[in-house]
């Protein structure tokens, strides 16, 4: 799946009426299996453009393609069910439901589209992660890092082909960073999965092939020299 | 995972809050099904007691006293009628049955109503339909000196088959205590009417107790008056000199038993309380009531009380009026318990909009959140309600067996109201409206300010 940003802009209007731009972005493309991280220091709207892209906030003006489709002309409806059958989203905080498992939680991901949920399938992407001991756990029963491989088997619940990740390693140590990044990393590469991780991590960008700076409201598209 | 699952799955996630919600409905809905149960029972006994007969004859005075005391048991019976109407009464072609009743006296033990009347009473249909039934070696007061006890009467008093009692004038307390025993010579089985907490002797032993009869100068001077006839003097002179042969009212009745030497007290002495009246015919049968009803008013010597139409007056005015109290206050209890949803559910949207929030991020559409939130709610409505349901009638089921000794009441804790069948499509309703606000909440949550929270 190709993404394709185009002049694509974002402000916040502020309590006092003035605008805070957040995004000003030109162009910038994601080819299809293409996995990018984009670095940006913390408020540089990291997050807003990962929303922009998923269709969960608006932009002001521009388009953002996937798959040819631009995001803006579709219905909501359209867009809610576009978001959950193709695009995984891992956040920075896990965003796991506290009154579900392990197993729920990952039977949640898949609860939004239109295949029915595959109770083996969840398991499956459980024991991908390394937690098929720990399928009725719940999120407070496990340690950060098993959270956050949690979410990363909800990410991939329903086979996406765009997994956005919002600084998935910022709220873990560093040994389950890696397993995590690297979890990350091979499922989007066995199962053809375009990926854009944004991250204020040089150490975690590193590991990427390619990687672009998103300054604020700055255009994204200077390669970063590492 | 689908809407119901989710939604109680978060029911479950605050498990304390969740359940005082539902009982709080449960409370309301128990309170409702235990009226409406009791209420269905009482609606029953009014209108099925006096099935029948189509008439009650009573003195003139009131129709509601009449019906009360004569059909229920229940307060003092109005003036008496001469026996000589009740016997030209019943050759009236136009009646099928004519039955007396006469009202007064109690059981010293229970302070139980005593009804002096003939063994045809029982031959009537108590409810439509149904029959008396009598125990096995059970007679329906074929002697003077017989009585037939109600199902109630015999478990309270703890009386059997053989055992004596005698009649007590007034109260049970304070009352005048006959000397003349009856003896036990049938219980009723139950019959969820007054009937079961009622002893019936034999009339004429009733006539034959000491006192019971009016002084025979008294009484046909009475009759007289009330046939609008002038007393024979001469002939009451000769019946007078007839009587003191056996002066019945003369002679000391202590210590001895009256049952041993049945004498017959000359008609003019005796008195009726009322007259149950069943008409001929099968579909004129109402206008022939209506007719007769009609002339007995109008011979301005006694009343014709239809007691249906009494009691359909009392059940509107009186019982339907505390029935309507009764379920609007029980109302008010769901009602407040469909504001404690609210809140409850209200409540817990700070906490949850992240939750929601999260669900949307994976795709959730707006309507599927508003959808999972009223489903909360429902469940919750629906949970309270249904327990409610168990938990009313088995408030009465455990409360039967006292409110059947108390009142001869005989309760079904399981017969279902109708009205039941209503009450959970309101609940939903009621769900509906009081989750509306928190479901809307989260419809309109905003995914990225809420998770950037």
């Amino acid at each position: 799946m190709s993404l394709l940003l185009e002049n694509v802009k974002k402000s916040y209007r502020e309590p006092n009426g003035s605008t805070l731009p957040i995004l000003d972005i030109e162009r910038f493309e994601l080819k299809e299996n293409e996995q990018v991280a984009l670095i940006g220091e913390s408020g540089s709207g990291k997050s807003t453009l990962l929303n922009v892209i998923s269709g969960i906030t608006a932009a002001d003006s521009g388009k953002v393609t996937i798959s040819g489709t631009e995001i803006a002309s579709m219905a909501e409806v359209v867009r809610d069910r576009f978001r959950a059958e193709r695009i995984g989203f891992v956040f920075q905080t896990f965003n796991l439901l506290p009154a579900f498992s392990a197993l729920e939680n990952v039977l949640l991901g898949m609860s939004f589209s239109r295949k029915k949920p595959n109770r083996d399938r969840a398991k499956e992407l459980l024991a991908l992660v390394g937690l098929e001991q720990r399928l009725h756990h719940l999120p407070k029963q496990m340690s950060v890092g098993e959270q956050q491989r949690v979410a990363v088997a909800r990410a991939l619940a329903n086979q996406p082909k765009l997994l956005l990740a919002d600084e998935p390693t910022a709220n873990v140590d560093i040994a389950n960073q890696e397993t995590i990044l690297q979890l990350l990393r091979d499922a989007c590469a066995q199962n053809q999965i375009a990926m854009l991780l944004v991250t204020h991590s040089q150490e975690v960008a590193k590991q990427f092939d390619r990687v672009e700076t998103l300054t604020d409201f700055n255009k994204v598209h200077a390669k970063v020299s590492l | 995972m689908n809407t119901l699952t989710i939604a109680w799955k978060s029911i479950r996630q605050r498990r304390v809050a969740s359940l005082l919600t539902a009982l709080s409905v449960a409370l309301g809905v128990t309170l409702m099904v235990s009226v409406l149960v009791i209420n269905g029972v009482i609606d029953r006994m009014f209108n099925q007691t006096a099935s029948g007969y189509d008439l009650v004859i009573g003195a003139q005075g009131s129709k509601l006293q009449l019906i009360l005391s004569t059909v229920f048991r229940v307060g003092a019976p109005i003036e008496n009628l001469p026996y000589r109407y009740y016997t030209e009464l019943k050759k009236d072609p136009r009646i099928e049955e004519a039955i007396p009743f006469t009202i007064g006296d109690v059981t010293q033990k229970g302070g139980f109503p005593i009804v002096g009347t003939i063994p045809r009473y029982f031959a009537m249909e108590y409810v439509p339909g149904r029959h008396f039934r009598i125990n096995n070696e059970g007679k329906f007061l074929p002697g003077t000196w017989d009585a037939v006890i109600g199902s109630v009467v015999a478990k309270q008093n703890n009386w059997k088959m053989g055992d004596e009692f005698q009649l007590v004038h007034g109260s049970a307390e304070m009352g005048h205590v006959h000397d003349e025993k009856f003896k036990i010579v049938g219980i009723l089985a139950p019959t969820g009417t007054p009937n079961d907490r009622t002893v019936f002797v034999n009339l004429r032993g009733f006539y034959q107790v000491s006192g019971h009869e009016k002084p025979l100068d008294e009484a046909l001077k009475r009759e007289a008056a009330f046939f609008g006839e002038t007393v024979d003097e001469e002939k009451l002179k000769a019946l007078m000199e007839a009587n003191a042969a056996h002066d019945h009212s003369g002679h000391d009745h202590s210590g001895h038993d009256h049952s041993g030497h049945d004498h017959e007290v000359p008609d003019a002495q005796k008195e009726v309380t009322a007259i149950l009246v069943q008409m001929k015919g099968d579909r004129l049968r109402g206008f022939t009531t209506i007719n007769f009803q009609s002339e007995v008013q109008e011979a301005n010597q006694a009343m014709a009380v239809n007691p249906i139409r009494q009691i359909g007056w009392l059940m509107t005015n009186i019982v339907g009026n505390i029935r309507t109290m009764l379920i609007v206050m029980t109302s008010l209890i769901i009602l407040v318990s469909g504001v404690s949803i609210f809140v409850s559910i209200y409540n817990s949207m700070s906490d949850r909009k992240r939750e929601i929030a999260i669900m949307r991020a994976l795709g959730a559409g707006r309507t599927a959140v508003f959808t999972i939130i009223l489903s909360e709610s429902v469940l919750l409505c629906l949970g309270g309600g249904l327990l409610g349901i168990l938990l009313g009638h088995g408030l009465v089921f455990i409360a039967s067996p006292i409110i059947e000794a108390r009142s001869g009441l005989l309760i079904n804790p399981f017969a279902f109201s109708s009205i039941e069948l209503v009450l959970l499509p309101i609940l939903v309703v009621l769900a509906s409206l009081v989750g509306f606000i928190p479901a809307m909440t989260a419809y309109r949550t905003d995914v990225a300010s809420t998770l950037s929270d």
